[in-house]
């Protein structure tokens, strides 16, 4: 296998292995600390047009099998592992296969370790997987919207006797749609993240959606302005890059976290009970606290790590949502339970 | 109030000392005033500075019940005790003592504890929560059992009630085994209860480490899997974190599932929940809960960083998950870790040949190791070196002369060696599924030691010292220089020297809890061999105490003691304090004790790396035990500067040549004895000296394969056994009272701590003796002798630190048996009973101060008005086929002590902490003595006859006392058919054997089953009068009436008692 490099913006490299696909990979570099579950990790939408380093070394024990998937294919630039180990019977195939099958970049034997406390210093940075040493840390490019080319390109329909759930997918995975079908028996509509409010809205839902999804949701307008159309005409829920559309459609900011919260055991506080959960993360923005005033919100989670807000509800809208993964899928299912206000407004 | 553990045995040992010393020392941050019991004088936690009240006293209702009296606690610490704490505070709750003192019972409340043990009740909440379980029921009788079979089908497997470790659990294939396994197991379960179940053979053994508080918060601290499936004891299984073989989806629903069980329990502290799952599916069942801390507890703790223990006392205490502040935020956190960890477990069957080493549900392990790395293989082969079972490692050469079928055949009956053979039969290119079949073992993890004999084969084909990629590969991997060497055919400088020539050195990686994702002060480091070092080197000047390893017959938790003790007194000295261990249940490896803790083999290859890379002022090799002591001239070779007693000193008195001539410099007697270096010389030697002999190899663990020899044949047999490259002391065997002292010199002058007696005479390892301090039968001029003697050896030892000298009085006559410069088992001991922090003292020496300079005085330390007694405590339940019967070789596990202003209290008190069942007037006691014993038995049985107990006794014995007018119930022997001794014990008719040893160890003979029977029926046994007269003193005091009053080991050293 050939030598490769990871190459931070900041300039600074590291050596490993290439595995996967041929060619060189550029993007932000972004590192999750879940120790299970590195498939559902890999197809997760979120990480679209993302380097992931996974700080746990020991990756591929379990092949890549179509049941762990959580979206069509891995979106996903580049993989940076320490090891990866061979995989055996577990009915997909290889993990290297099924990296290098959907164009994804992997370099292994890496100093992940060194790598993960080298980012926690100096926050996500932009970088790329190349060939060569002298291989130039450009920067990469930053697509306007990675939603757009991560969300379903045409509505489908899942089947339920419940409430009438419509899903803006700007980066799905199948664990929250999972979660609404077998939990709640919900009657879904998934929809492209680009359709209209009034769209929406003719499909006469009991309640919306809005997925997570990757990127900055200050850059996506038209997907605030949808949001916009929709707050006050019918209960909506937000998890992750969906929270925080409805943050801004409401007047509140965004901002970036320094390393972001990537990984499957970040505990949050119910703040009306006090309780704690350990909820599975994967976000790189959050709301802005000293903005949720002004747009009407409360705080209904917050991150017992670094006590950002992690979930708000508004005061008079029947509208909520959280930052953390309640599906779970992979991570704890701990906190599934912030569905319930969506749930309680949207059945009967 | 705070429960301990008790004396080390099998299947509870050291983590209960982390567990305990953690609770206390948290306790105490919380500004509470801690009473502590807890009778095993070799713990941390029993140290007086851990508890304003140490309460040395036996673990029973009575003697807890009358503490908590004297003290008035608020509450009650149960659960950190292991399931002897657990067991009493359920006895206490029940007895009515703390709702009648009002004292709470803190943390998990007994309701839920007695749901979680009672196999019925847990059973029940399993049908209600909806969670499955293997087909089970509870038996009283074997008849149930047999009902049971013939509903649930076989196999099954049957689990005694609160019993530890798995004591009498075994597997039932058929009726007739079902029968014995369950009658032994009503026995063993102090309920009289087994739990019948069916066996998930192969099944894959799942256990997740929980911690919930009272606001119902709750985390799963580590997920852990058995390499080993279904069937072998998890204290038997290697164990990794985390989790390899199972994705997020089967994870998390077992990390659901053990939530619902401890919230359906109520669990308020630490909780162990064990699963099966399928081989290949998802499909679990739940095993069992230990609603407390448990070895599994410590190791999870370890293996993440997150001190469980000291969690689980704050949330006793009251405090939620989200108050308790963690390395990386705080405790409502669940650990993530970037490493790979691997549990070994240690047997002792290097020193029990003659053991059933098969493994299955009863736990056989002493101690265990735990290796570090960033992958499994990697983890798996430095937990492995961590064993220091001789050898190169993973790939034992001595299995390459096995046949495939012997290979398969052991593979499929799986013993204490599965790990090594499966090692050798990937080498052999054994294929994956067979072996998997062959062994129950996920296919994953053999294919991780197939990726391994891959790359020994490249090592043995290629040119490793020339080959700087295949070099960096197999030390990224995990191999040692010395394994590596093996492979090759070089030696292990060889292999050293090209790899420093290659630079390729390890780094220093963090265990931090959240996978580097917080900035941590945790200051616990594994190497590797990648690119960051984390591991700061300070200027400031530091010095590294080399731990002892895994716990074994031989080298016990006293030498964790001794080396955490180092820990401190360089803290105390200004100097930072590294240490380097293996051992997870111990307190050396909980990071806040040394300012660097390195989770390491304690090997010479991670010694010099760890000197090279933390660069500090030397080492202390005379508190880590043996492991620390053999690492002396290698590290003294390469250039390491040893702090203390030179390692040219320690040679002089380990070798037994050269310390013989030093004895004869120094006008010394020792019994007459030849070093030998055959079997041809052995014998030579011995018919020159006479019988009885000693046979003593040098560099010995508790003395194995150290052997009292009374003819030619039986010195022909011992001769196989022994390893001839080291020279062999063939010694005169003298008979007389065996006395040892402990000291601490500084080349100036000794500090005798003190010197203690043993009660059964020379030919009984020290630590399998009993022993009192101060010595009760040692006249002014014998002990002023000792004293000299002991000086003169220390001084021309050039000890700096600690020296143990054994001695033997025979005649009048003071004879030298050996001198160990470093710390002895019985430093913790007499540092507790004196006041006297000895090692804390050796330390500084260490460093360069003097006991001048300290305010010490030289001679012996004053002795003290109250007495202490030393009991040794064995497992002989765990270990089937074992001989209980005492010799030079050491044999037991661990040890209480009992304290009182007078010998017979002390001994009763110690004889019951050790578990003794003391018959009452009226029982009955055996004898079946060898002829040269039977003048003193007779005289014993005397005295056992007037204190009302009737005597039974073996045909010779028989008339010997019937002689001496003794009314006696003789047996006949084995052979000779009924009434014999065998049966009367099984028969529950005899409530104490005594049994001298005759010659040989065959087990068909007389005395072994005589002394394995009384192990199966509980009765005690004993092999020396000594003892047998020992206990008769402990239960003339029980019976005297006199008071039985309970003292703090602060009311003795006050002498406020």
């Amino acid at each position: 296998m050939a030598t490769g490099w990871l190459v931070l913006e900041d300039g600074t490299r590291f050596e490993g292995r290439l595995f996967g696909a041929t060619g060189g990979a550029r993007g932000e570099v972004v590192c999750n600390t879940g120790v299970t579950g590195y498939q559902e990790v890999l197809t997760d939408p979120v990480f679209c047009g993302q380097i992931v380093v996974l700080s746990y070394p020991v990756i591929g024990n379990l092949g890549a099998s179509p049941e762990n998937c959580e979206s069509a294919r891995p979106h996903l630039r580049g993989l940076v592992v320490r090891q990866l180990s061979e995989p055996r019977d577990n009915g997909g195939g290889s993990l290297e296969r099924f990296l290098s099958g959907h164009g994804v970049v992997g370099l292994e034997e890496v100093d992940t370790r060194a790598l993960v406390r080298h980012i926690r210093e100096t926050g996500c940075l932009r970088g790329s997987i190349t060939w060569s040493p002298e291989g130039a840390a450009e920067a990469a490019e930053e697509s306007a919207d990675w939603v757009d080319q991560v969300t379903t390109r045409r509505p489908y329909r899942i089947y339920g006797d419940g409430p009438r759930v419509v899903v803006l997918d700007c980066g799905l995975r199948n664990g929250m749609l999972k979660t609404l079908t077998d939990r709640y028996d919900c009657d879904l509509t998934v929809v492209p993240a680009q359709t209209a409010a009034a769209d929406i809205m003719d499909f006469r839902p009991d309640g919306v959606l809005l997925s997570s999804g990757p990127g900055d949701a200050g850059r996506l307008g038209h997907l605030v302005g949808t949001v916009q159309d929709l707050l006050g005409r019918v209960p909506v829920f937000g998890i992750g890059l969906g929270h925080h559309l409805l943050g801004l459609a409401l007047g509140a900011g965004t901002g970036r976290l320094k390393f972001g919260h990537r990984g499957l055991n970040h505990p949050v506080r119910e703040v009306a009970s006090g309780r704690v959960f350990i909820t599975a993360q994967n976000h790189g923005y959050v709301l802005e606290e000293n903005s949720l005033g002004k747009a009407g919100l409360e705080i209904t989670f917050r991150s017992l790590s670094d006590g950002t807000v992690e979930g708000t509800r508004h005061r008079d809208l029947p509208v909520s949502g959280v930052d953390f993964h309640p599906q779970a899928r992979p991570g704890p299912e701990d906190a599934v339970k912030a569905f319930e206000p969506f749930w309680n407004l949207i059945h009967r | 109030m705070v429960l301990g553990s008790g004396p080390i045995v099998i299947g509870q040992a050291a983590e209960f000392d982390y567990a305990g010393s953690q609770a206390c020392r948290t306790l105490k941050e919380e500004g509470l005033r801690v009473v502590l019991l807890n009778s095993n004088p070799a713990t941390i936690m029993t140290d007086s500075e851990f508890a304003d009240r140490v309460y040395l006293e036996p673990l029973n209702a009575e003697v807890a019940s009358a503490i908590l009296r004297e003290e008035r606690p608020q509450g009650v610490l149960p659960t950190l005790g292991g399931q002897v704490g657990l067991n009493l505070a359920v006895q206490l709750a029940e007895a009515g003592i703390l709702d009648e003192l009002g004292v709470a019972l803190l943390g998990t409340a007994v309701q839920t504890i007695r749901r979680a043990e009672d196999r019925e009740e847990f059973r029940a909440l399993l049908g209600e929560l909806g969670e499955p379980c293997p087909l089970s029921t509870a038996v009283r009788s074997v008849a149930g059992a047999l009902a049971f079979a013939g509903e649930a089908g076989f196999p099954l497997v049957v689990r005694p009630a609160y019993t530890l470790g798995g004591t009498g659990s075994g597997v039932a294939r058929n009726l007739d085994e079902l029968g014995a396994v369950v009658a032994q197991g009503l026995v063993q379960s102090p309920v009289g209860q087994c739990l019948v179940e069916q066996y998930l053979e192969g099944w894959r053994e799942i256990e997740f480490e929980v911690v919930r508080d009272r606001r119902d918060n709750c985390v799963a601290v580590c997920g852990m899997e058995n390499l080993d499936p279904m069937g072998i004891h998890t204290g038997d299984s290697v164990v990794v974190a985390p989790c390899q073989t199972l994705g997020d989806r089967e994870y998390q629903v077992l990390r659901a599932a053990a939530f619902r069980i401890v919230r359906g329990l109520g669990v308020e502290g630490a909780c162990n929940v064990q699963f099966a799952l399928e081989p290949r599916g998802s499909r679990y069942q739940v095993i069992e809960v230990n609603p407390r801390v448990s070895r599994s507890s410590a190791l999870a703790s370890k293996a993440t960083g997150y001190p469980i223990a000291a969690v689980a006392t704050r949330v006793a205490l009251g405090y939620s998950l989200d108050e308790i502040a963690g390395l990386a935020g705080t405790a409502c956190s669940e650990p993530v870790i970037d490493y790979v960890v691997a549990k070994v477990p240690r047997w002792p069957f290097d020193k029990f040949a003659r053991a059933d080493r098969r493994l299955g549900t009863q736990m056989k392990a002493t101690g265990e190791v735990m290796g570090i790395d960033r992958t499994v293989e990697g983890a798996l082969l430095k937990a492995v070196r961590s064993l220091e079972m001789g050898g190169p490692g993973l790939f034992r050469p001595e299995l390459t002369g096995w046949s495939e079928s012997r290979l398969r055949e052991v593979l499929a009956r799986p013993d204490d060696r599965r790990l090594f053979l499966l090692a050798e039969a990937c080498r052999r290119g054994l294929g994956e599924e067979d072996l998997a079949g062959l062994t129950g073992i996920h296919p994953y993890f053999i294919r991780r030691l197939g990726l391994l004999a891959g790359m020994a084969a490249e090592v043995a084909g290629g040119d490793l010292l020339a080959d700087a990629g295949l070099m960096r590969r197999v030390k990224r991997a995990g191999f040692a220089d010395r394994e590596l060497a093996c492979l090759a055919g070089k030696t292990e400088d060889e292999v050293e020297g090209a790899r420093l020539a290659l630079g390729i050195k390890p780094v220093y990686k963090m265990v931090d809890t959240c996978a580097g994702e917080h900035a941590t002060g945790a200051p616990c480091y594994y190497s590797t061999y990648e690119e960051e070092d984390e591991a700061p080197r300070g200027e400031e000047p530091s010095v590294l105490v080399i731990g002892s390893g895994p716990i074994r017959i031989g080298q016990g938790i006293e030498f964790d003691y001794c080396s955490v003790h180092a820990a401190w007194a360089l803290r105390e000295a200004g100097v930072r304090s590294l240490v380097i261990n293996n051992n997870p249940e111990t307190v050396s490896t909980d990071y806040t004790t040394s300012d660097r803790l390195f989770f390491e083999p304690v090997t010479r290859e991670e010694v010099l790396d760890l000197v090279q890379g933390q660069a500090p002022r030397g080492v202390m090799v005379q508190f880590g035990g043996q492991t620390a002591i053999n690492l002396a001239s290698t590290l003294d070779r390469a250039g390491v500067r040893v702090l203390g007693t030179q390692p040219r000193d320690i040679d002089r008195a380990e070798d037994r040549a050269s310390f013989e001539e030093l004895l004869a410099e120094l006008g010394v007697a020792r019994p007459p004895g030849k070093a030998v270096r055959s079997a041809g010389e052995a014998l030579a030697a011995a018919g020159e000296l006479g019988y009885p002999v000693v046979v003593r190899p040098s560099y010995v663990l508790g003395g194995r394969a150290m052997e009292v020899v009374h003819d030619p044949a039986e010195l022909e047999a011992l001769a196989g056994e022994v390893d001839w490259s080291h020279p062999v002391l063939v010694d005169r065997f003298i008979w007389g009272r065996e006395v040892e002292a402990d000291a601490i010199a500084d080349g100036e002058q000794v500090l005798v701590l003190g010197i203690m007696e043993h009660i059964e005479g020379t030919g009984i390892h020290s630590g399998d003796s009993l022993s009192v301090y101060p010595p009760r039968s040692l006249d002014r001029a014998t002990r002023r002798r000792l004293v000299d003697l002991t000086t003169r050896l220390a001084l021309a030892l050039k000890v700096k630190g600690l020296v143990n000298v054994q001695y033997v009085l025979a005649g009048g006559e003071v004879l030298v048996l050996e001198a160990n410069p470093r710390a002895s088992r019985t430093v913790p001991l007499l540092s507790k009973v004196t006041g006297l922090a000895a090692v804390r003292v050796a330390t500084r020496i260490a460093l360069g101060e003097t006991l001048a300079g300290m305010g010490l005085p030289a001679g012996l330390w004053p002795e003290p008005v109250y007495v202490a007694v030393k009991a040794p405590v064995f497992s002989w339940a765990k270990l089937p086929g074992v001989d209980t019967g005492l010799g030079p070789e050491m044999k037991s596990t661990g040890e209480v002590l009992g304290l009182d202003y007078y010998f017979a209290g002390a001994m009763a008190r110690a004889l019951e902490a050790a578990g003794c069942r003391l018959p009452r007037p009226g029982g009955t006691v055996a004898f079946s003595v060898a002829d040269r014993d039977k003048v003193a038995a007779t005289a014993l049985a005397g005295e056992f006859a007037r204190g009302g107990f009737e005597l039974a006794a073996t045909a010779g014995t028989a008339a010997a006392l019937q002689e001496a007018g003794l009314p006696v119930r003789a047996y006949r022997k084995l052979a000779e058919g009924s009434p014999n001794l065998v049966e009367g014990i099984r028969a529950g008719d005899l409530d104490l054997v005594v049994n001298t040893l005759t010659r040989g160890k065959e087990p068909w003979r007389d005395g072994y089953q005589i002394r394995r029977a009384a192990v199966e029926r509980g009765i005690p046994c004993f092999t020396a009068l000594e003892t047998a007269a020992a206990v008769l003193t402990a239960i003339r005091e029980r019976r005297s009436g006199r008071a039985f009053p309970v003292r703090a080991l602060q009311d003795y050293l006050q002498g406020t008692a």
